[in-house]
This record gives structure tokens, C-alpha cells and sequence, in this order.
């Protein structure tokens, strides 16, 4: 996994609430087997009208918010199917952190296991930024620093989050957690021969 | 270590009863778990990363899989046409066998949706871990196991250490007082509940329903309302093990038997949560005064009673609720202040990991029975199993359905999702007895009303969104 140090990237706005995961990867881009290319299934039936052409509102379509790498979105982002693709989607297309208010549960998880940080920030604070974002014109730029747990833009933005220590140094470092785990084998070894113990008692 | 004295809920007990190691202090805990469930749309890449790593499946005698989300309904005999689909179906197959795992393959009498094959196997059970990579792993807690849904990096993770890093959830009781009146099924319970709290109202939660109205629900209604648990934001949902956890699981293929199965009922009677245990969150409903509910939006939280209008978007006291109402609104091509009932309909799709159950089959089947389908509607009926399949046939529901004008399919996922073949066209609204209403979930441009198994059937017949009340005989 690419580490998450520090960012600093130009910003975009999908101000919505309850973003679900089939709007960030409809279904039907997950019959593939592979987790690359799917940057340009990002959002796809909103970027793109029923005829295939661009649909110039919505947010990521604007010429503002091209090259973008971080993303401030609404309130639960991520919400619905566990599918990673959504995260994978979101990091093949360039985004490394999605700033919002709250996430859902599973999106949260995989997009620390993607290295696409994950920022929790007050609700004023993300409707700050969507202000300053739209404001810019296209050239606001944010840093989001995970070693400080801060996100600041050099004018007069600061705001703290917080990340559990154990996902924060996966992420810092870029961690395998499989070979993390596989470090405990002695103790999944000792629990499973407790757990064939009981089996064999009660189930 | 926690005092025995300390009243504990379900939730703690089993989750206490899996810690392999406590991993950071407050932090997350590495989790065994008892049973892995794996379909075809969230693996491939889990295998392919365990391969790439030269890593191996740990225990494949507790992963079981099946294909369900990317299958044809139709006939069977011919090959999958979709030669993407058919290349992620083949690579299951080739997955499991190289790992061996145990398959349902599309073949299979035993195939179905993950979530209906797990407990009418007797695979789901009181007491254990089961995760799945799928939201609506949520469904097994019905039988109070912790289950819940994971990412294919977590999948992979399953795969190959049998375990998982998780933070420890809240816990949210929800409460149901008093008793369904005739007409209202779980589906409006869970619908109801997910319109009280929202859905992010449990986030970082695993919910345990309790209440008189959920000690009167059956296994397969306890599953309905556990499967959307996910729709309300939680990470799982459960519901306390009792007599009728038991009597269903009795004589299962994969049920402990003999006098394993005498020990396991004891093992589980202990499992409820016990009196006095606390929970970080408490929410009342009142069960008894809940109608037939049927959604209007594009979130499940969007819901309504079928005696009710539309929402004004005055209705709603923030500008966010406001922005997201008018824009769901716009997108179902619904006027506010339009009544719910009444609504024309275009497709009506019985089926799902919510209401694909044989019990849902018969409570559809009650309402077909002798009428037919309104000539400007499309109607399907997708078994949740090859088994539920077999089952309604030996009960002749098909013959009711397709007399009616139902269409009479195999088992999978199907339009909940729209993944195969079966979607809804643009502009087409349907009464569905899913889990998601979401934009474009079952058909790019299509609009979807959640709704129970008998209300959908209803609607089939009136060509029109309707009170069941009012249909029942």
C-alpha cells in the first residue's frame, strides 16, 4: 500500500449528502477481476448523460476541477454496497484524501486499506471548504498532513481530525496488514487449538 | 478482564468470545472468525492478491462460496452471454477449486444468494463470527451471530489469516413495542425504523433489536429486518437467540446434531444479553401504529407510510434535507403532496437477500392467488435459492405466480442490483421488494419504491402502488 504521509493537492466539491456507492461505481463496472482502470467508471452515470456525453453540472466535470486530488464531499460519503471499487475508483482517478463530515463504516475501512485517506471534519468546517472551494476558482489547494492530523490551506484554514492510532501508522508507513496479522500466528494458532477444545465439548 | 457479574449484551459476548488478540489498547482487536462467505463480484481480486504474495486460503473448510450477484435468471442450459460475467463467474470457480473451498456453482441445487444459503443451511449460527464481502452480511445476525459486511481487502485478509482487525462498535438497542397490526410485515418494521433514525443513524453501531414485536417475528421475518441494518448505517444487527432460533435451526444439513446439538442449544441459551447490560444507545419504536411503508425517494431512509403524500420539501427543517428531497424528487419524477397510493408502476420485482424466502414467496402468493397481473406491468419472481425454488414449486406458489402473469426465475441476485440481465429501463418505476433505492440501483434511470413482498404484489395486480389492508380477503 502507497504510504500517507503528507498531501498537499488541488481540491474539488461534490457537496451531497449520502453519496452511496453505486453513484461512485455503478455496478456495472464490478464484473471485472481486476482492482486498476477504474478511475473512468468514477461517477459514472453522473459524469456522463444516458447518451455518453459529459454532463457539464455536475461538480467533477468542471474545468475547475480538473487534476484535483483531494475530494470534500457531504455528510455518511460512502454509504450502501461494501464494494472496494468505489475506493479503488476514487484513487485510480487521482484522489488521495475525501474530506466529509462522516463516512459509512465500510467505505471508511477500505479506503484506509487503499491508502486514500479517509479525514473526518465538523460539518462547518467541510461547508467552510466547499465555500473556499468554489470560491477559487479552480485553484484552491489544500494540505492534508496525517503525522499532524491537520489540514490546513496557508490561508487562514486549519482544522485537526482524528484516525485511530493503529489505521493512522498503517497508513503513515504503508503497511501489509495481511503480514501484520500473520506476526500473530502463534496466538491464532494457540486460539484455534482453544476454540477445537470447545468444538469438541460444545460448539 | 471483565467481572462475571458485569451484565453483558449479545453483542459483547460474542465479540469477547473472538478476540485472538487485543491489538492496541482502545483500539482495534484481530477477530477469528467462524465462517467466511464468498461470492463472485467482491473475490477475484482477493485471490489474485493472496496469489501475488504466494499466500495461502488459512482454512477453507470454513469459507464457503457461492454465485449470486452476476448470474443469468433465465435458462440455465445455456451458457452465461455476458462473456465478462461469464469470466468472473469461471474465475470462482477456478478460485475455489485451486483453494478448496466449497462451491454452489450456477448449477448447483444449493446455489443462491449467499445470504439466503447460510442459514437454510444451517451454516449461520447463534454465537459465531461471519463476515462476508457484502453489505448485507448484516442478515445472519438474525440468529445472533456478529456478521457483517468487508472489502475485498478484507476478504483477502479473511482468506488468508481467518481473521480481522476491527474497532469495536457501539451498541444500539432498538426496541419495538408492542404488536404488527394485520398487513404490516418486518419489512415495514425495518423500513419504519430505518425512516425514524436515518440512514447514518447507526453508524459505527451494531444494532440489537428486542422488543415483543421482534420476539413474534420468524427466523426468516428476523432476517429481513437484520438485513437492512446496513441501510440505517450499522455495522451489524442482532437479535437474541431463542426458541424459534432453535426450532428453525434443527435438522439443517449443516446444524450440530445428536448430542453436539443438545450442547450447542445450551451454548446458545446463555447468549442473550443479560438483564441490566448497557448499551451506548437506545431507540424506542412504537411497532404497533406502523402502516404498510413504501419509499419515495432515492434512500431507504426516504420512506412513508402508503396512507401518505409525498413530502413537501417545506417538510424538511435543514437546506441539506431540503437539496437532497428535491433533487430525489426530481429523479422520480414525483410532484410533493402526490398520495403514495395510487402511484402507476411499470415492473414489480419479488426477490432479494431481503424478501427472497420462502414465507415472502407465500405471503406474495396469498395476494396473486386466482387475479392477474395488470396488462401495463412487468412482473418477475426471483427466488433467493434453488432451494426456495424447489420448495415454492413443491408448494405450487409457481403455478400461482405464472398463472398470474408472473414471470417464474431462477435464483440470484437479479434486479436488486441489476448486474445480469434483469434492469429496469429508464423511466420505469417498480414496486420492489429489495433492500435499495438508490439512483440507478436497478437500472440506470430507473425508479424504485421499496416495499414488503405482500404490498409489491398488491401493486402487480392493481398496476398501482396500493394498501394490501385493503386487498386482504
Amino acid at each position: 500500500m502507497e504510504p500517507f504521509v503528507r498531501h498537499t493537492g488541488k481540491v474539488a466539491a461534490v457537496p451531497r449528502a449520502n453519496v452511496d456507492t453505486d453513484q461512485i461505481i455503478p455496478k456495472q463496472f464490478l464484473k471485472g477481476i481486476e482492482r486498476t482502470g477504474l478511475g473512468p467508471a468514477l461517477f459514472y452515470d453522473w459524469r456522463y448523460r444516458a447518451d455518453g456525453t459529459p454532463d457539464p453540472e455536475f461538480e467533477l466535470n468542471r474545468p475547475e476541477a480538473a487534476g484535483a486530488s483531494l475530494l470534500v464531499a457531504g455528510a455518511n460519503f460512502g454509504c450502501g454496497s461494501s464494494r472496494e471499487h468505489a475506493a479503488w475508483a476514487l484513487a485510480d482517478a487521482g484522489f488521495r484524501a475525501i474530506l466529509a463530515p462522516s463516512f459509512a463504516d465500510i467505505f471508511f475501512a477500505n479506503c484506509c486499506q487503499n491508502g486514500l485517506l479517509p479525514v473526518r471534519l465538523e460539518a462547518e468546517e467541510i461547508d467552510e471548504l466547499v465555500r473556499r472551494t468554489q470560491a477559487g476558482g479552480g485553484d484552491y489547494r489544500l494540505t492534508v498532513d496525517l503525522e499532524r492530523q491537520r489540514v490546513e490551506d496557508g490561508q487562514g484554514f486549519g482544522a485537526s481530525f482524528g484516525l485511530e492510532p493503529y489505521r493512522r501508522e498503517m497508513l503513515l508507513r504503508g503497511l501489509d496488514e495481511i503480514g501484520r496479522t500473520l506476526l500473530e500466528e502463534p496466538r491464532i494458532a494457540a486460539f484455534e487449538q482453544r476454540r477445537a477444545t470447545r468444538a469438541a465439548a460444545a460448539p | 478482564m471483565i467481572a462475571r457479574s458485569t451484565p453483558r449484551t449479545l453483542f459483547q459476548k460474542v465479540w469477547d468470545a473472538h478476540v485472538v488478540h487485543p491489538l492496541a489498547e482502545g483500539g482495534p482487536a484481530l477477530l477469528y472468525v467462524d465462517l467466511h462467505l464468498v461470492h463472485e463480484v467482491t473475490s477475484p481480486q482477493a485471490f489474485a492478491g493472496l496469489r501475488a504474495a504466494g499466500r495461502r486460503v488459512r482454512r477453507p473448510e470454513l469459507t464457503v462460496a457461492t454465485v449470486d450477484h452476476n448470474v443469468p435468471t433465465d435458462d440455465r442450459s445455456l451458457p452465461v452471454a455476458d462473456p465478462i460475467s461469464a469470466r468472473q463467474l469461471d474465475t470462482l470457480g477456478a478460485n475455489a477449486r485451486a483453494a478448496g473451498i466449497e462451491l454452489f456453482d450456477l448449477h448447483s441445487p444449493g446455489q443462491g444468494i449467499v445470504h439466503v444459503i447460510g442459514p437454510e443451511l444451517g451454516l449461520t449460527q447463534p454465537g459465531m463470527i461471519i463476515v462476508c464481502g457484502d453489505s448485507h452480511t448484516s442478515t445472519h445476525g438474525a440468529f445472533g451471530a456478529l456478521a457483517f459486511g468487508i472489502g475485498t481487502s478484507e476478504v483477502e485478509h479473511v482468506l488468508a489469516t481467518q481473521c480481522l482487525v476491527m474497532s469495536k462498535p457501539k451498541t444500539l438497542e432498538a426496541r419495538f413495542m408492542g404488536r404488527l397490526a394485520p398487513g404490516v410485515t418486518a419489512k415495514d418494521l425495518v423500513l419504519g425504523f430505518i425512516g425514524q433514525i436515518g440512514t447514518a443513524g447507526a453508524t459505527g453501531h451494531v444494532i440489537e433489536y428486542t422488543g415483543e414485536s421482534i420476539r413474534g417475528l420468524t427466523m426468516e421475518q428476523r432476517m429481513t429486518v437484520c438485513n437492512m441494518s446496513i441501510e440505517a448505517g450499522a455495522r451489524a444487527g442482532m437479535i437474541g437467540p431463542d426458541e424459534t432460533t432453535f426450532a428453525y435451526l434443527a435438522g439443517r444439513p449443516r446444524a450440530p446434531a445428536g448430542a453436539a446439538w443438545n450442547a450447542a442449544v445450551e451454548a446458545w441459551r446463555g447468549l442473550g444479553s443479560d438483564p441490566g447490560a448497557r448499551y451506548d444507545m437506545r431507540v424506542t419504536i412504537d411497532a404497533a401504529s406502523l402502516a404498510p411503508q413504501v419509499t419515495w425517494g432515492t434512500s431507504p431512509g426516504m420512506v412513508t407510510a402508503i396512507t401518505a403524500r409525498v413530502p413537501r420539501l417545506e417538510d424538511f427543517e435543514s437546506e441539506a434535507d431540503r437539496t437532497a428531497a428535491a433533487r430525489a424528487l426530481s429523479y422520480m419524477d414525483l410532484a410533493p403532496g402526490t398520495p403514495m397510493a395510487g402511484l402507476r408502476i411499470d415492473r414489480v420485482f419479488l426477490g432479494s437477500c431481503t424478501n427472497g424466502r420462502i414465507e415472502d414467496l407465500r405471503a406474495a402468493a396469498q395476494i396473486v392467488r386466482g387475479k392477474r397481473v395488470a396488462s401495463s406491468v412487468r412482473a418477475m419472481v426471483v427466488p433467493g435459492s434453488m432451494r426456495v425454488r424447489a420448495e415454492a414449486e413443491r408448494e405450487g406458489l409457481d403455478r400461482i405466480f405464472r398463472e398470474a402473469g408472473f414471470e417464474w426465475r431462477n435464483a440470484g441476485c437479479s434486479m436488486c442490483l441489476g448486474m445480469n440481465p434483469d434492469v429496469l429501463q429508464s423511466g420505469e418505476r417498480c414496486a420492489s421488494t429489495s433492500n435499495r433505492n438508490f439512483e440507478g440501483r436497478q437500472g440506470r434511470g430507473g425508479r424504485t419504491h421499496l416495499m414488503s413482498p405482500a404490498m409489491a404484489a398488491a401493486a402487480a395486480i392493481a398496476g398501482r402502488l396500493v394498501d394490501v389492508r385493503e386487498w386482504a380477503s
